[in-house]
């Protein structure tokens, strides 16, 4: 299948190991990306926090350009999926906001291109029973919980992506390739976000508690599917209670015996190689 | 002259607050509430009040994370994630002081490398959080690590067409 790609800023810089294993595993599912071309940020929190129009501006100027591409449009980073979302919503439902962005933008919006998230493609589109058969190493023994975060699922009516009190398909992913996801309360618990460098205690203290609650549960990795959740999980949790955190599709490369994760895993904050040298899965 | 209940209703243009009746359910799913200096709800019932200034000096309308679980479990749709964006507006707007200086210098720094390259260069913008927020130290044994790690470029793709992107900006008066 032919898809369009969005990395957003995020997995060209310190979400790499994220563009790298999505590229791998899009790739070993016969989905081919092709990137959007000359796309521009998505302004994240800081746009719409501080001003609503260039909050849409922003994102519907890269959405013009993604319909230039065949297919949907692949959006791996929470943040940009649900910002080009939202603006997609407020296009759809506003047209005097639409003539004002498309004005501003200088090009048509012409809503032809669905926004969708890899956990979407690979879970409904590809399907577990095609990962499954083509799994090379069980992950026998990783005992992940699910961190779905905020931005995938919130608010659901324009996320749309699964349950948003008690999603179910980056679990049944997870399972579908060996490992054993642990249930757990805070699948949707906020880590805080873009507060890390202006008010970084709070998110310290999010983050602490989602580990904590991850032991709690008997898990011993966090798997995520958003750059901005990674890294708060991956460099701010305190020493005594931090576990090793994944990119759900490192895992899934990792399973399926592709080219990558060691290099991926070696630029984690939090090493995850120990955990899974001491489970015969590297 | 609008009051300020309807300057913000108006902003929102979607369920107006009053329709709020103080459940507290936003309150109570609200992960940065211990942060805060009102909660949520209290924020609603203080706009309706008129305590302008209250509202707009306090720290809660900066460290509300949107998060976007209120809204979401709200029983009367109230959109008060996009409430504090409002609100976030309305006090740069008046220039009123800042109570979470740090927070709006990020969202600064956040987007004028955006302006500048179309797209985040991280060190790039971090250098100019460090410069306008003075926060010069923190996170340099991690930042030290993360580019031996390759993960901070110093150099990375731009937006080519960026008279587009400064376009943006312009006419949004970012």
């Amino acid at each position: 299948m032919k898809v369009s790609y969005y990395p957003g800023c995020s997995l060209h810089a310190t979400g790499k190991e994220y563009d790298l294993s999505v590229k791998a595993v899009s790739s070993a599912l016969d989905i081919d990306l092709q990137e959007v071309d000359d796309w521009s940020c998505c302004g994240a929190s800081s746009a719409h926090m501080t001003n609503f129009k260039l909050s849409v501006a922003l994102p519907a100027r890269s959405l013009i350009a993604a319909e230039k591409n065949p297919g949907d449009v692949m959006v791996p980073c929470a943040a940009c999926f649900n910002r080009l979302k939202t603006a997609q919503h407020h296009l759809r439902r506003d047209e005097s906001l639409k003539k004002e962005v498309e004005e501003i933008v200088g090009g048509t919006f012409h809503d032809t291109v669905e926004i969708r998230h890899p956990l979407d493609i690979f879970y409904n589109d590809i399907g577990t029973d095609t990962i499954r058969d083509k799994v090379q190493k069980k992950l026998a023994g990783l005992k992940p919980v699910s961190y779905y975060g905020c931005l995938l699922l919130r608010p659901p009516e324009i996320c749309q992506l699964d349950n948003y009190e008690n999603p179910v398909i980056m679990d049944n992913l997870l399972n579908s390739i060996g490992a054993e996801s642990m249930p757990w309360s805070y699948k949707t618990d906020c880590c805080g976000g873009s507060l890390t460098l202006g008010k970084t205690d709070v998110v310290v203290r999010l983050v602490d508690k989602l580990m904590t609650m991850a032991r709690e549960a008997g898990a011993n990795c966090l798997v995520t599917a958003c750059p901005v959740c990674f890294a708060n999980l991956d460099m701010r949790a305190s020493e005594n209670v931090r576990l090793p955190t994944f990119y759900f599709t490192e895992i899934l490369a990792l399973a399926l015996g592709l080219e990558g994760p060691e290099s991926w895993f070696r630029s984690h904050n939090t090493d995850p190689r120990p955990l899974l040298k001491s489970l015969n899965l590297l | 002259m609008a009051t300020f209940l309807e300057e913000v209703n108006e902003k929102i243009n979607g369920v107006p607050i009053q329709a709020c009746y103080h459940c507290r359910k936003c309150t109570a799913g609200c992960p940065v509430a211990f942060a805060m200096e009102h909660n949520p709800n209290k924020i609603i019932k203080m706009i309706q009040m008129g305590m302008r200034d209250e509202v707009l000096n306090s720290s809660t309308i900066w460290l509300c994370a949107s998060c976007e679980t209120c809204v979401t479990r709200c029983p009367n749709n109230v959109d008060i994630a996009r409430m504090m964006d409002v609100l976030r507006e309305i006090a740069i707007e008046s220039k009123v002081p800042v109570k979470e200086k740090r927070i709006l210098k990020f969202h600064e720094a956040f987007l004028s490398n955006i302006k500048s390259g179309g797209r985040i260069n991280e060190p790039m913008m971090l250098v100019n959080y460090k410069l306008r927020s003075g926060d010069y130290f923190s996170d340099m044994a991690m930042g030290m690590s993360m580019f031996m790690k390759g993960k901070i470029k110093l150099i990375s793709p731009r937006t080519k067409d960026m008279k587009s992107v400064r376009a943006i900006f312009k006419s949004t008066g970012a």
